[in-house]
């Protein structure tokens, strides 16, 4: 008998033994998996040091500079510019940990291999993207918090009181995080490769935070670009987070004079369901020909 | 049943036929290499069979099922070390290998023990290492520890060494050698003749996604029965004589002329026969 002959021979026994005790045994929950997968992405995300700085410190640094420059009272709105930005900010800031954060990671993951790697594991894609919310959830927090930091610092925020308003303020978030993570997911997967994915997911943040008055205040911005924003989920966001932390007549300076909420619920939700959809028929596991 | 069971598998793209007509038996247990030139169709092939792609025509039955379908309970059962990419290195760069060995073996019904794993491949002295601090051997490594972790029946090794230094490819092997006798199916894609030779029960020439010649590495191509050369050499000179029956010239040889200086018998070198097969002149 050769080495392999009795290689082979042992490899049978052990073998079927194996596949007894396979198909036995039971995989683990996806939601376990998932869980545990937020856990290496968060340790993943919070080692990269330059990464960490870079995503919390454009918002914040941003509010600062345009807080400190246009910090008079907004006639409209009968309260500090600055106060308004800082609203604004906080939807442009978890917007960021969620778009932006998605689309540069999910695309850096295909690119590095790293979806290629699990997808030969018995891991199911739904793990994968609990992970993903975990990460993004986190992420969102801790820049709401560093923004509410800064606002209430150096701008005069004050945070609210009202249960009623700290309820919008949750669902304005979660669905605004959940709407922007799978736009960001289907965005990795237009893009090709993590560069063009940063560099659109980028211009489109910078873009529409301009026209649907985030940076600027929308009393200032030409009607005709807010209406045109409208369609996009970041006005409504901003506009809800406005309406959480700025004092009640400060909706007269919305385009409407209101805050409008009934109907951000359902373009934010909208935008929710259109995210879904093209994160599923867009999404896939490498870059390379199937 | 084999572990692998392929019949005129066809994979093109566009107007290029990487994969045209391969047909494959592999036995459990078998350590089966598919040795050819870059381009041949060998990872397409294999990645086929772990499911990562999909076939344009053709049967193929991996541990009982079609890979192109099969689920989660199926990919418990395989192991894959995938090609090295371009950008392979930021792949879950700042975790530990501890780390990372133990997050994949949570994926699995029946892992191995995670301290175990990273011990047999030889990265036990690693264990806290940030995965990016680590040599290209020391990576590749951590890859089969992350396609072992969860038990296979059945690894696949795409292109394992591609890179080592002749020392690390050696001790790569022992690696190999050291699953194969736990009964592990192996299914190795290699460009190495030595590789091939070394590791596998029976090898596979793939060229222009064909399969043209399959064999253990002693037979592959007719290479044990080939005419042998006998050399030797004496006061007239070198001597080469080719013959079908060598024992008997040796024999002849022997008992006419005594003790020979320099004698050998040679066949065709494996590389010969490969480099035959795959059209390339020697």
């Amino acid at each position: 008998m050769t080495r392999s002959d009795v290689t082979a021979q042992v490899g049978q026994d052990s073998q079927g033994e194996r596949r007894a005790q396979a198909a036995a045994a039971p995989l683990p929950g996806a939601l376990a998996i998932g869980l545990r997968r937020g856990v290496v992405e968060l340790k993943q995300f919070f080692r990269q040091a330059e990464f960490v700085v870079f995503t919390f410190s454009l918002p914040a640094i941003i509010l600062i500079l345009l807080g400190s420059t246009f910090g008079d009272t907004d006639p409209a709105a009968g309260v500090n510019v600055s106060q308004i930005l800082t609203a604004s900010m906080i939807a442009a800031g978890f917007i960021s940990t969620s778009f932006i954060s998605m689309g540069v990671g999910v695309a850096l993951d295909r690119q590095a291999g790293t979806l290629k790697r699990l997808r030969g594991t018995p891991m199911p894609a739904t793990s994968y993207f609990i992970g993903k919310a975990v990460l993004v959830a986190v992420a969102s927090v801790a820049q709401v918090t560093l923004l509410l930091v800064v606002g209430t610092v150096l701008f005069d925020l004050t945070l609210p009181t009202e249960p009623a308003q700290w309820l919008t303020f949750t669902w304005v978030f979660l669905l605004g995080i959940g709407s922007c993570t799978l736009l960001g997911i289907a965005a990795s997967a237009i893009a090709r490769g993590a560069n063009a994915a940063a560099a659109a997911t980028n211009l489109i943040y910078l873009t529409l935070n301009f026209t649907s008055g985030v940076f600027i205040t929308i009393s200032a911005l030409p009607d005709a670009m807010v209406t045109a924003s409208s369609i996009f989920p970041v006005k409504w966001i901003a506009q809800g987070m406005r309406s959480v932390f700025l004092p009640e007549e400060a909706a007269a300076a919305e385009l409407a004079g209101q805050w409008e909420l009934g109907t951000a619920a359902l373009v934010i939700g909208a935008w929710l369901l259109v995210g879904l959809l093209l994160a599923r028929w867009t999404f896939r596991w490498t870059n390379e020909p199937g | 049943m084999n572990a692998i069971r392929v019949r005129g598998l066809h994979k093109s793209y566009d107007e290029v036929t990487a994969v045209d007509g391969v047909n494959l038996d592999i036995a459990h247990g078998e350590v089966f290499a598919l040795l050819g030139p870059n381009g041949a169709g060998k990872s397409t092939t294999v990645e086929i069979l772990e499911g990562h792609r999909r076939r344009s025509a053709g049967e193929a039955t991996v541990l009982g099922e079609d890979p192109g379908s099969a689920g989660r309970r199926w990919r418990s059962r395989i192991g894959i070390v995938l090609q090295t990419g371009g950008n392979a290195a930021e792949d879950a760069a700042v975790l530990t290998v501890e780390e990372s060995v133990r997050h994949y073996a949570g994926y699995y019904p029946r892992s191995h023990e995670p301290g175990e794993v990273i011990e047999r491949v030889g990265l036990a002295a690693k264990a806290r290492t940030r995965v990016k601090h680590l040599s290209g051997g020391q990576r590749r490594r951590l890859d089969v520890a992350l396609g072992i972790v969860g038990r296979p029946e059945l690894l696949f090794l795409d292109e394992p060494t591609t890179g080592f230094d002749p020392e690390a490819r050696r001790r790569f092997w022992e690696l190999i050698s050291s699953l194969a006798a736990y009964g592990t199916t192996i299914v190795l894609t290699t460009h190495y003749l030595d590789e091939a030779e070394a590791l596998a029960d029976r090898v596979g020439v793939i060229t222009k996604g064909r399969i043209v010649a399959e064999g253990s590495p002693d037979t592959l191509g007719g290479r044990a029965s080939a005419t042998a050369t006998v050399r030797w050499h004496d006061e007239e000179g070198p001597h080469a004589v080719p013959t079908d029956t060598p024992t008997a010239l040796i024999s002849e040889l022997a008992t006419t002329r005594g003790e020979l200086a320099g004698l050998t018998v040679t066949r065709p070198s494996l590389e010969d026969i490969y480099l035959e097969l795959i059209g390339e002149p020697s």
